[in-house]
């Protein structure tokens, strides 16, 4: 069992508050992503986790029992860091059975423990070389192998990829993945690339100064961003905004009249919203059409492409200068300053009211659900 | 250290025949010059103090410089002085090293390991004793600490309801020692500080996270990390340790009779104080033979550590 409760955390450094408040639940074999900006505290909440730092206030608990102020090394916890932090000198035997010595384990044991290590992570041939003698992809391995033999109830990993040439990075992002499901493992992982979150994770935490601005799962983060933030962050290329302002509104529509010039109604059950009142419209690029002249609602020219051969981004400004990105089929190139026409897939745009929180397009009852 | 090296050449043959042509080109002729005055600088000495140390050659008796084979050598090492004095420099490094490494290792960690107000002023002090002159410190030691009248030492004896003791008479070796290592330890403290500011932080975290404490991280990783500046402070002091001159002829002058006599000292004495050059001159090479002994011995269990690793 390893369920991780966190109430209330806080931590400050010379009076910066960097963790204001969390509250978060780790369930066990849960596979949990940290995501945010840089400095929104998230290896700093994956250290508190782990003991490196010491708590301001709120608690810590790990199947009930209150860790907040124990010790690191009795926490049962196990950390892969971003630069691997083996020991230099040790052999990557001694390297992973560092700690169960020190907990003088029995030899035995100790082999057993290591071996098994090594076979899951194919480091068997590698096992008495130094860490200079490994590629990086090799270290990462040992690092992992170094946390997997002390069976930790939790295994955090702090951007353990971001060392990695992007195709090792792709391969271990797998091998992680696998990782997890051999070993039943808990996990928590802090990364600063939403595609690592986003493949990995059973429950994404997107974190933005110091606070929790939406968890679930990635899926339902993409589909559902509870506010302005979520959707800017989750989503390559970036989802596009427009200002607009609320129309007509009734029972199960919500008419928005943009500032670009375009007038949409949008299914919105409950929109709370009342006419006149400021909102922003938020479309990811795979929600817009390019259509022929006179069929589209909003006029757009054409700035540069971005051609990827399965895809093309299309970058494009509308009438009042705001940019948005469209992502079309891989044959298509606009020119520069060609005038567009775009469609909106009305069902799949979001809308956020004047605090940037998101206008749900569920009713009350699916959103419980 | 030769394997490593042996297999990297191995492992890339096509790097051997680049490498050839490169000591056949201009950089052989252009760093010559400086190779030749180095050489000159280095051969003209001791090419002089080869034909002295085979000649008689006593400021007493002036002209009489006959050629008298090795009998320099074998009045010098047939001298009273000579077996005290070898002994007396090897026991000199050889305590001088094991203080300042010893201290500065523990030193060094106790500064890293925690914050305290005023660390650097605590750090300017630990290593200003290197900055003060060999003949300034001996002096300030014999006078200020271990004067049997005027010397704080005295005093605390005296306090205890002791009789003070006189340190240069009674115990002189343990005594320069004492001075020797004030002004070394401060050169192993910066190098082994400095070193300690590289140790990984991650590497220190993973070992608590591993369930080391301080006594465990230092042993298993802060040591091993120490090990390169350990052998750099090991050689470097060796070096000038082998020559102390300074603080014996200010203290002691070598004295009473042997007793803190060392190699240098015995030269000296050998040349200005009883005006044969010749002999002198033979006590300096077989001081330039034991410095290389101990050069090879050590580069030989210290290189490894130099070349080897990370």
């Amino acid at each position: 069992m390893a369920d991780l409760s966190i109430r209330n955390l806080q931590k400050g450094f010379d009076g910066h508050a960097i963790i204001q408040g969390i509250d978060l639940d780790v369930r066990d074999r849960e596979f949990v992503v940290f995501v945010g900006p840089s400095g929104c505290g998230k290896s700093t909440l994956l250290r508190l986790i782990a003991g490196l730092e010491e708590v301001t206030s709120g608690t810590i608990s790990l199947d009930g029992k209150d860790i907040t102020d124990l010790a690191p090394a009795k926490r049962d916890l196990a950390m892969v860091f971003q630069t691997y932090a083996l020991y230099p000198h040790m052999t990557v035997r001694k390297n992973l059975s560092f700690a169960l010595d020190l907990a003088r384990v029995d030899k035995a044991t100790v082999k057993a423990k290591v071996d098994n290590a090594a076979r899951i992570l194919e480091l068997e041939r590698l096992l008495e070389r130094k860490p200079k003698q490994l590629s990086g992809g090799q270290r990462q391995r040992v690092a992992i192998g170094r946390a997997i033999v002390r069976n930790p109830k939790i295994f955090l990993f702090d951007e353990p990829l971001s060392n990695l040439d992007a195709a090792l990075r792709v391969q271990t992002r797998l091998e992680l993945a696998r990782l997890h499901k051999e070993l039943k493992a808990t996990m928590i992982y802090v990364t600063h690339d939403q595609v690592e979150a986003m493949t990995l994770a059973d429950k994404v935490v997107v974190l933005n100064g110091g606070r929790v601005e939406q968890v679930g799962s990635p899926l339902d983060l993409y589909n559902h961003p509870a506010n302005l933030f979520v959707a800017g962050f989750l989503g390559t290329p970036k989802m596009g905004f427009l200002r607009g302002t609320v129309g007509a509104v009734d029972g199960s529509s919500c008419e928005v009249q943009l500032e670009a010039g375009a007038k949409l109604t949008l299914p919105r059950q409950a929109c709370g919203q009342k006419a006149g009142a400021s909102v922003t419209l938020g479309v990811r690029p795979e929600h817009f059409n390019i259509v022929p002249a006179g069929e589209g609602q909003l006029q757009v020219v054409a700035d540069v492409s971005e051609r990827l051969g399965s895809d093309t981004y299309c970058h494009v400004r509308t009438a009042n200068g705001e940019q948005l990105t469209i992502r079309v089929r891989g044959d298509f190139g606009p020119a520069y300053g060609q005038p567009l026409e775009l469609a909106f897939d009305t069902a799949h745009c979001h809308l956020f009211d004047a605090a940037g929180v998101a206008i749900d397009k569920r009713s009350a009852a699916e959103q419980a659900a | 250290m030769n394997s490593s090296a042996l297999d990297t050449v191995a492992g890339t043959p096509a790097a051997a025949p680049r490498a050839k042509p490169r000591t056949l080109k201009p950089g052989w002729f252009l760093v010559s010059p400086s190779v030749a005055l180095l050489l000159l600088w280095m051969i003209v000495p001791l090419g002089m103090t080869v034909y002295f140390s085979l000649i008689r050659y006593n400021l007493l008796s002036p002209g009489e410089n006959e050629f008298v084979g090795l009998e320099n050598f074998e009045f010098f090492v047939t001298d009273p002085g000579f077996m005290p004095g070898a002994l007396h420099t090897l026991t000199l490094v050889g305590s001088v090293l094991a203080i300042s490494v010893i201290f500065g290792v523990l030193i060094s960690a106790l500064l890293e390991a925690c914050e305290f107000w005023g660390r650097g002023i605590v750090r300017v002090l630990l290593i200003s004793p290197f900055f003060i002159m060999p003949t300034v410190s001996a002096l300030l030691w014999k006078n200020l600490i271990f004067h049997p009248v005027s010397g704080i030492l005295a005093a605390i004896w005296r306090f205890f309801g002791a009789q003070p003791v006189d340190w240069l008479a009674h115990h002189p070796l343990m005594s320069i020692i004492f001075i020797v290592s004030w002004q070394w330890l401060p050169f192993a403290i910066l190098i082994l500080m400095t070193a300690m500011q590289s140790l990984d932080q991650d590497q220190k975290e993973a070992a608590r996270l591993d369930g080391a404490g301080p006594i465990a991280i230092f042993w298993h990783l802060t040591l091993p990390h120490l090990a390169r500046p350990i052998a750099v402070v090991v050689m470097i002091e060796t070096i000038f340790l082998l020559s102390v001159f300074a603080e014996i002829f200010t203290t002691t002058s070598g004295g009473p009779g042997y007793e803190s006599t060392n190699l240098a000292y015995l030269i000296y004495n050998q040349a200005l104080l009883q005006f044969d050059v010749g002999m002198a001159s033979a006590g300096g090479l077989i001081a330039v033979l034991i410095a290389n002994i101990a050069a090879i011995i050590l580069v030989r269990m210290i290189g490894k550590n130099l070349t080897d690793q990370q």
